[in-house]
């Protein structure tokens, strides 16, 4: 998020020049309120979500700063169109002050959120609105239905994803790997010996960095997941998030452990900032910096890692910095994918708010967003071509994968007080040098009863 | 305890005229050790914020990868951190003057009402003899732990949802909008200013001589008088150093903010906009020092104006506690 | 950046300070003229009842006197008023709603009884925060107020005085957030090429390997203290300083002319004399240690086993949604200050009764 600000300006700048010119079309002919709304050609898109001229409906959600802008820019033809006002609020502090927001009684009329664990919880108290039959009509043609079941709690339909994110990658050099000759890894013990000979070759192989604020330990946990769902697969993934198996399960032990042989091993990490327990204290976002320095050679992050490399970086598979899919350990079962994304949920059923919430799920809403910049989501009508930079198209091309074993990051899925909580902060006090089993079994204890 | 009326122990701050026989007694004991020493000391306590404030000049690459220290081998400044900080990135320009007012708009007023709020109820827990008061007192004074996070879902509901008992209405929702919302964040900093402000004055107001409202009543002075014409003169001083707190407060908070203001441009103050641009960039300390040091500057600056009067309220109302 | 952008948050602040100047305007009339207007029929009556002899007798001094000093409580009553609303409203019925919240389970739906409380001293982690938070609000009040006592005590024969009283009493002006960043720099570490932060360059330049300050406890804590510390000690140097200078000087001359060394006028002298404004000092340090969680927070997030009770309260009540736990945190961090309330209770009796 820190970097590439120049370039991003003037996309900005451009696409709002754009929007501007087409809004002022818009308005044009719109004279006498809604009816007239649709009468133009670059209007016409939004025909159906007419008739709430004049209206305003508020989201919250945790995205900000210049990924704020990009959103409210791609929204700004169905505001124009529709005359539905979209005020737009983002939060560092989203997932603490939204719950107090519900219960205080000024809930924004839709939030974006990324853990459906949360969102199960304010669905169960009865606090969201089921989504109107539009929408849901909406989201079933376009997102593939695991990520509907996300938003379905007791058979009620919540709400459509939007923008989404796959975590499965592995960032580094193809400059490198070409000039020592590595070839990128297809399998964990491709990986595991590519990680020895770049050690025996004098560079630490791995570098990380779980430092994240107070959310300190989330980059860690993505590690085991990832790990989880290749050593034990989804189904047992499945039970461990649903806690229908105990957290301290040997299965777990032993996905932990996999993780442990490379984050662990004072051989392999962590390049360009010290020992193994400066994993702890490296920001994520610092984390793959090494990499360009050849001080370490693969960092494990999402996509959106692409945003965090230094201006003039070339992000490609030729170019300076690129990810790989991160290996099954057994190909036979399938290829894994972790990921995540938020969820448009509404706390308000008035008709303007479950217009926007069919727009955000409908195709326009994520080409438009695309369009932009720097975002995937697993919307299937979005066309690869809008994807700008090449590793949110590598992303898209993996969410659309009909061979893709896909799980929701499960850390969002289990209870805040784990997913949130006991299992970041085991997480650092694992790196930082606490056994497995220690660990599992102090988490284990946390899990709300 | 003390002889000297609270007044006159304010006045003797920060000055130490050999006039007076104490004055002579000090002089004598100023020492060349104590002078060094405490300087010293002074120096020592600086230097963190000293550091922060020369990073924050320091181009990205020289931070992340030398000590502020050696800028005094190599000195290059840039002002790029503030740019990147201040107008940089999202949205139009100059955005953050805009924060600026808005914390200026939910400053005023929330020192204001608490201070003046405290200081009656201050006087009434000091010189008004009615039944119960020292326990009122010692309730206000053990409010001062409630914490803030607690208060946030029930003083947002009385917004949102009004008041009402056994479904019988007694006040309705508030319904504020855009600028209005600045309303709740007044009310929401007075309430939680009172104990500590109530605690401050009372302290103060408790230790006026009673002779003074003795003989106020015998000419025949009511409370109200009183109130108005002795004790509000004479705890000037406290009143500035309880404004100058409640200013830093208010000033520093962030919590309060994000709850009551809304987060929008309209009425999220700087702390708001600074967290956002701050809060998740852990290794980002070219913009953290900027940040901070923005964030720190306005307090700083009231702080050294005011801070006589600072130190002359607080003397006050403690040296007979 | 256009004068309409502001014009309308000018007004707010117009309307805010206007309603200040009416509300408190009208409240302080309303004291003088409800009072004088009693005053008034009150005297009426007095001649009313001298015109009527027979019945003078009667009110006599006794019920007179109830009345006054029922009216003397109505009329505090009156003083208090929107400071009490604004408590009620603010922090008491929030605190009630704390201790119902905390006997009940997380989403507030059933009840649990003392369960919440069990908790606290059932898990590891939170015992820890316990302990942490023990030694915070020992060593934060300990530190701060005996390095300020000292600064202040050497200080009062220094040259340049306001100068370095300014300096140190700078950090009060800098949000906790702040500090906490100002601190991260200071002990920052960096595994490779130079070091950035302070602590660990001077660590290296006197021959040390740069060390991780922060992961290891108990240092960690410690650590996090210091920024505490380099808070409030400002704040206690001023205060105690100040009362120093109160002493009155017939005392310190006497002392002298008795020939007492310097120690001994601290212990007999200086200290018995500043007491009350040390208990100031000392009871507003506590509170503010107990409530603190800024720093923590910024600075490692409770990791490490670092975390204190204010942030693991927040940290239950919000970040996991735990509302019936972190109530329990809340109230028992209430039952943390009742020793200081007693305290405080006994100050004002003693003082009642001078």
């Amino acid at each position: 998020m820190a970097v590439s600000t120049r370039p991003r300006q003037a996309l900005v700048l451009a696409t709002t020049l754009a929007l501007a010119l087409s809004a002022a079309a818009c308005s044009g002919d719109s004279g006498d309120g809604d009816s007239t709304a649709g009468s133009s050609p670059e209007c016409a898109a939004f025909d159906k979500y007419s008739g709430s001229d004049g209206t305003t409906v508020s989201i919250y959600s945790s995205i900000r700063d210049a990924e704020a802008d990009l959103l409210e820019e791609s929204w700004k033809s169905f505001e124009d169109c529709t005359g539905i006002t979209i005020e737009y609020e983002g939060s560092g502090e989203f997932e603490a002050q939204l719950p107090v927001k519900v219960d205080g009684g000024n809930a924004p009329d839709i939030a974006f959120v990324p853990q459906p664990g949360l969102l199960k919880r304010f669905a169960d108290a009865g606090k969201l609105k089921e989504a109107s039959a539009d929408t849901k009509a909406m989201a079933e043609a376009n997102y593939p239905k695991e990520w509907l079941d996300y938003a379905t709690v007791g058979g009620k339909f919540y709400g459509a994803p939007f923008g989404s994110n796959v975590k499965s990658f592995v960032w580094y050099s193809p400059k490198l790997f070409a000039e020592k000759g590595w070839k990128v890894p297809t399998t964990w013990d491709e990986m595991t010996a590519l990680s020895d000979t770049i050690a025996a070759a004098g560079i630490k192989p791995w570098c990380a960095g779980i430092e994240s604020g107070d959310a300190t330990g989330w980059p860690a946990t993505d590690w085991i997941e990832d790990v989880m769902l290749r050593d034990a697969g989804a189904d047992v993934y499945d039970q461990w998030v649903n806690h229908t198996i105990p957290f301290n399960d040997p299965k777990v032990a032993s996905a932990v452990d996999r993780v442990g042989k490379i984050l662990k091993d004072p051989k392999y990490v962590n390049g360009g900032f010290g020992d193994v327990k400066s994993i702890a204290t490296t920001s994520f976002q610092e984390g793959g910096t090494p990499i360009l320095e050849n001080k370490c050679t693969m960092y494990r992050m999402a996509s959106f890692y692409a945003n965090q490399w230094p201006e003039g970086t070339k992000v490609a598979e030729d170019g300076d910095v690129f990810a790989f899919y991160l290996p099954a350990v057994d190909p036979a079962k399938g290829k894994p994918v972790l990921g995540g994304g938020e969820f448009t949920v509404a706390f308000a059923d008035r008709p303007e708010v479950q217009k926007v919430q069919t727009y955000l799920a409908s195709g326009e809403a994520a080409n438009t967003r695309a369009k932009l910049g720097n975002w995937v989501s697993a919307n299937n009508k979005l066309e690869i071509a809008n994807v700008g930079n090449p590793i949110d198209k590598l992303a898209v091309e993996i969410l659309q994968d009909k061979s893709a074993v896909f799980r929701f990051d499960g850390s969002d899925l289990m209870p805040a007080a784990v997913g949130a909580g006991t299992f970041w902060k085991g997480m650092v006090d694992w790196i930082n040098g606490k056994s497995t089993t220690e660990v599992l079994n102090q988490i284990e204890n946390s899990w709300p009863k | 305890m003390t002889t000297t009326t609270p007044v006159l122990a304010g006045e003797t701050v920060d000055e130490a005229p050999p006039r007076t026989a104490v004055g002579r007694v000090r002089k004598k004991l100023t020492s060349r050790t104590a002078t060094t020493v405490s300087i010293v000391i002074a120096l020592l306590w600086t230097v963190p914020t000293f550091g922060l404030l020369l990073s924050s000049f320091r181009p990205e690459d020289e931070i992340k990868t030398t000590g502020w220290w050696t800028f005094f081998t190599s000195p290059h400044l840039t002002l790029q951190n503030y740019d990147d900080v201040l107008f940089g990135r999202s949205s139009s320009s100059g955005q953050l003057a805009l924060y600026f007012i808005n914390s200026l708009v939910i400053t005023i007023p929330s020192v204001l009402f608490p201070i003046a709020f405290a200081a009656l109820a201050a006087y009434a827990l000091s010189w008004i003899n009615f039944r119960g008061r020292d326990w009122l007192y010692i309730v206000v004074f053990a409010l001062q732990i409630v914490p803030l996070q607690m208060a946030l879902v029930p003083l947002l509901s009385f917004f949102s949802r009004g008041v009402s008992l056994g479904g019988v209405t007694l006040m309705p929702a508030w319904d504020l909008d855009q600028e209005q919302k600045f309303i709740q964040v007044w009310f929401a900093h007075t309430c939680f200013a009172l104990p500590f402000a109530i605690f401050l004055l009372h302290n103060f107001i408790s230790q006026l001589p009673g002779e003074l409202m003795e003989a106020a009543r015998v000419d025949g002075a009511g409370h109200s008088k009183i109130f108005r014409s002795i004790v509000l003169p004479l705890i000037t001083p406290a009143l500035a150093s309880l404004a100058i707190f409640q200013f830093l407060w208010v000033w520093n908070d962030l919590l309060v903010a994000l709850i009551f203001s809304g987060g929008g441009r309209q009425t999220a103050p700087l702390t708001v906009r600074l967290a956002d641009l701050a809060g998740t960039r852990g290794g980002e300390w070219q913009r953290l020092t900027a940040g901070a040091f923005v964030s720190i500057v306005i307090p700083l600056i009231v702080f050294l104006s005011l801070q006589r009067y600072f130190v002359r309220g607080l003397l006050t109302g403690s040296v007979k506690g | 950046m256009e004068f309409q952008d502001f014009a309308p948050k000018l007004t707010m602040l117009l309307y805010g300070v206007i309603a200040f100047v009416v509300v408190v305007g009208g409240l302080l009339l309303l004291l003088d003229v409800v009072p004088n207007f009693f005053a008034r029929r009150r005297e009426a009556a007095l001649i009313a009842a001298a015109e009527a002899p027979a019945d003078g007798a009667a009110p006599g001094a006794p019920p007179r006197r109830g009345l006054r000093r029922k009216r003397e409580g109505l009329l505090g009553l009156a003083f208090m008023i929107p400071a009490l609303l604004l408590l009620l409203i603010g922090l008491v019925i929030p605190a009630i709603r704390t201790i119902i919240l905390s006997l009940f389970n997380g989403n507030g739906e059933k009840f649990v009884g003392l369960r919440n409380y069990g908790w606290i001293f059932q898990e590891n982690d939170i015992i820890r925060v316990l302990i942490n938070t023990l030694a915070w609000v020992i060593l934060v009040p300990l530190l701060a107020t005996s390095v300020g006592l000292l600064y202040a005590v050497m200080i009062d024969r220094a040259r340049f005085e306001s100068v370095a009283k300014s300096l140190i009493f700078l950090p009060m002006a800098i949000s906790f957030v702040g500090a906490g960043i100002i601190w991260k720099f200071v002990y920052a570490y960096r595994g490779e090429g130079d070091q950035i932060g302070l602590l660990n360059w001077l660590w290296v330049t006197v021959g040390g390997t740069p060390q991780q300050w922060l992961l290891d406890p108990p240092l960690n804590t410690l650590l996090l203290i210091v920024v505490m510390v380099w808070i409030q000690a400002g704040f206690s140097m001023v205060i105690l300083s100040a009362a120093i200078k109160a002493i009155p000087a017939d005392i310190v001359e006497a002392a002298r002319l008795d020939g007492v060394t310097p120690w001994q006028m601290f212990w007999r002298v200086t200290l018995p004399s500043i007491r009350p404004s040390l208990i100031v000092v000392v009871v507003t340090i506590t509170i503010a240690t107990l409530k603190v969680f800024d720093i923590v927070r910024t600075m490692t997030n409770g990791n490490y086993d670092t975390n204190v009770v204010a942030l693991e309260m927040y940290n239950q009540a919000f970040r996991y949604q735990e509302n019936g736990q972190g109530s329990a945190l809340a109230v028992f961090l209430f039952i943390l200050v009742i020793p200081i309330v007693i305290f405080q209770i006994r100050n004002l009796r003693r003082q009642r009764e001078v």
